[in-house]
């Protein structure tokens, strides 16, 4: 049957298993918007093409499956580029479709023409332009593998508006990948293996260290069952939180800059480490010449580029996480390793005391009292979407997540603005769960345009404000590194509730802590999104903190009398 | 300086990925040659890059993780057969002209062409060969260089082939 190439295009989509496109129409991509109308594909329209990538994001990390994205050439690529590279470097697997000129247009700085596979190079797994109708349903099921297999990322499908509008004999049987024939490595190595098994062995004070490759490759069973084996404490990266449950007896919480002091401390007095899907981040290991100095270290990651890249390594498991568990676990000696652990907890009661939760209720509103009363209400089962920053370490360390892909946050790029959209992506992916935006004031003011998206659509994510009046973290840097000098970080902010309100969206605040609970049981019975603005401490800071560049055991601790002002009224 | 080999899909924006990925890497590129295979869908580059062990051992694996690199390979520490070509535009007039003929013969160069105030010498072989000619021909004035870079090949029973291409000769032993 003969088909233009837009048709052709939402045909390929629908055979890919997508139902949700995120997207912005325009002159370039008209084609295919005019064809989607016709297709089975649910179009989401969203305000900004920005959205539109951390929506397709936000879909990926909740389903674990493949977002679509899809935007005009010109403005409405570059508006993309924000959300590309979140997903690249978050690993994330989005396909971004950019209508293009006509091709014989390309090269003349015709209008809204940009060289969006040139831009986006360097954030993209891949990316391609296609001029041909005949490649457009090959491309795109390419650039699916692609974005799926080994690590994913991104990648970025620019289609000019003549093969979007050209015909062709349409056979989806014909048009499978042929993607180029590459090198395939062997499995791990296994003298690697071995010496992975000697040092398990022979380990006292073994760590695990868990990412996000572990959620990626699907190795949570495999992985807790490693964990038991050899009876491992384990520590978790910000993107890992979920693949290992947070009530688990031996799971010790986040590690980094903003993690536990008993996770750092474990990590700097442990004599191997075990890392699993994570990538030896700066914001995990502090100053590198002093990170974890008694500690032999295994790594276990399917990007062999990541292999002594930061951290040098004594057995590089090169593999899916799952795969290369699955063969450790037979390895492992169950060992007790009640000294070890003993010291952990040793570690843990000195922090416990310096817990905001224990301080007394004076009337003060702390982001901690939120997202731990929010974790209570939702028994630690909602979706959770955060931005970057202070709002975004306070979830990691009060919200308990048990289960994967319930924590969906910009790890790597730490893109503002990406919690409401990522959000609505969520919702998309598991309409069925409770799903929560918890995002700065300051955040939410980049990306807020998307509420319109949320009354659009008709779905239900709530929304929690951390309201400090400040860029929070930010501002934290300048009380500790630059004197107190808050150049930039005051915010003014529009009134939340009304702004909520006038979108079609209800709103309430909350300003003592006394009112949080009840405020969130309402949104949870609410059938409509509620948003919440919530007026917390102005100058609060997250504990511990490890200075950028320090040892990872040298954290600035909260001071034990915190002098903080309480929120303004606007 | 770390010399890796990658064969890459020979298309279009592929040498933009390769030298972009070394720039987002921060090594500096001494040079790249890349030239055709048996195979015409395949091309073969030789990279020759300002770095350590690890860089180089990073830039391999990035370098594998792009879509249009089929293989890529460090080959510093094998045995390996390195060339360069260089043509050197040397000043010579008819007094300094016997010396030089004399000097490039020693290097075993050729002289491919000759005009009344200067010549052009075709010199081929390792870096170090040709820095020498370059050096003793400095004192008569170098007033032109042209040089491909490195090409790079494993020696002997050592083969560095590309993955999944039909038609290529195997060794008979192999």
């Amino acid at each position: 049957m003969k088909l233009t190439g837009a048709e052709i295009l939402c045909q390929s989509l629908e055979h890919l298993g997508v139902e949700h496109v995120f997207g912005y129409p325009g002159g370039a991509i008209l084609p295919v918007y005019d064809a989607l109308g016709k297709s089975k594909l649910h179009h989401i329209l969203v305000r900004h093409e920005q959205g539109a990538t951390h929506m397709a994001d936000g879909y990926a990390r909740a389903s674990g499956g493949v977002g679509v994205a899809m935007a005009t050439s010109g403005p409405g690529a570059t508006n993309m580029v924000t959300g590309i590279a979140t997903a690249m470097l978050d690993s994330s697997p989005i396909v971004c479709i950019t209508g293009q000129v006509g091709s014989k247009l390309l090269g003349s700085d015709a209008f809204q023409e940009i060289d969006i596979t040139g831009i986006t190079m360097p954030i993209t797994k891949h990316n391609v332009v296609v001029s041909k109708v005949e490649d457009i349903a090959r491309t795109v099921r390419e650039a699916f593998v692609i974005a799926k297999s080994g690590r994913p990322g991104p990648v970025l499908v620019d289609i000019t508006k003549d093969a979007q509008q050209a015909s062709t004999e349409f056979d989806w049987s014909t048009t499978e990948p042929q993607l180029p024939p590459k090198r395939i490595r062997p499995g791990v190595n296994k003298a690697e293996l071995d010496r992975a098994q000697e040092l398990l062995h022979s380990a006292k004070r073994p760590l695990i260290l868990a990412g996000h490759g572990i959620m990626i490759s699907g190795a949570m069973q495999a992985f807790e069952k490693f964990v038991t084996a050899g009876h491992f404490p384990v520590a978790m990266t910000l993107l890992g939180i979920g693949c290992f449950p947070a009530n688990h007896p031996l799971n010790l919480g986040m590690m980094g800059m903003h993690g536990e002091a008993w996770v750092n401390h474990a990590i700097q007095e442990a004599d191997l480490l075990i890392a699993v899907g994570m990538r030896f981040d700066d914001r995990v290991t502090g100053d590198l010449r002093t990170y974890a100095k008694s500690a032999r270290k295994i790594h276990i990651e399917i990007d062999r580029a990541e292999i002594n890249k930061n951290v040098p390594v004594d057995a590089a498991l090169v593999g899916d996480a799952r795969d290369v568990l699955e063969q450790l676990i037979p390895l492992v000696e169950k060992k007790d390793r009640p000294e070890w652990l003993s010291r952990i907890k040793e570690m843990k009661g000195d922090s416990a005391v310096r817990d905001i939760q224990s301080l007394p209720d004076t009337g003060h509103l702390y982001a901690a009292h939120v997202i731990n009363d929010l974790w209570k209400e939702t028994n630690g089962e909602a979706i959770v979407v955060t931005d970057v920053g202070q709002h975004q370490m306070w979830e990691a360390q009060y919200y308990h997540h048990n289960k994967p892909r319930t924590l969906v946050t910009s790890g790597g790029l730490g893109t503002m603005g990406f919690a409401l959209p990522a959000a609505i992506g969520s919702k998309f992916a598991k309409p069925d769960s409770d799903v929560w935006v918890v995002v700065g004031d300051g955040g939410f003011q980049m990306t807020m345009c998307e509420l319109a998206t949320i009354v659009q659509e008709k779905i239900k994510v709530n929304i929690a404000i951390i309201n400090n009046g400040y860029l929070g973290m930010v501002r934290q840097w300048q009380e500790f590194f630059y004197d107190k000098r808050y150049v930039a970080t005051p915010l003014v902010a529009p009134d939340f509730a009304a702004l909520a309100n006038a979108f079609g969206i209800r709103g309430e605040r909350v300003t003592g802590r006394g009112d949080v609970v009840s405020t969130i049981r309402a949104a949870r019975a609410s059938k409509e999104s509620v948003l919440i603005d919530f007026r917390v401490e102005q100058e609060d800071s997250v504990y511990p903190m490890v200075p950028a560049g320090a040892s990872l055991h040298e954290m600035i601790r909260r001071p034990h009398n915190p002098l903080v002002e309480t929120a303004a009224e606007p | 300086m770390q010399t890796l080999i990658a064969y890459v899909e020979n298309k279009p924006g592929v040498l933009n990925r390769v030298s972009s990925l070394a720039r987002r890497l921060a090594i500096n590129i001494d040079s790249l040659t890349v030239g055709p295979t048996e195979n015409e869908e395949v091309a073969r580059m030789t990279i020759v890059a300002h770095t350590d062990e690890r860089g180089a051992h990073r830039l391999e694996a990035s370098l594998e993780k792009l879509v249009d690199v089929l293989l890529a390979e460090n080959i510093s520490e094998r045995s390996v057969l390195e060339r360069d070509l260089a043509l050197i535009k040397v000043a010579a007039d008819q007094k300094s002209r016997p010396h030089l003929m004399e000097l490039i013969k020693v290097f075993r160069g050729r002289v491919v062409d000759v005009a009344p105030e200067s010549l052009i010498v075709e010199v081929s072989g390792t870096v170090d060969k040709i820095d020498g000619l370059l050096e003793v021909l400095r004192p008569y004035g170098v007033l032109e260089m042209a040089r491909t870079g490195r090409i790079a090949m494993t020696r002997g029973g050592d083969l560095l082939q590309p993955p999944g291409v039909t038609g290529t000769a195997k060794l008979s032993a192999a």
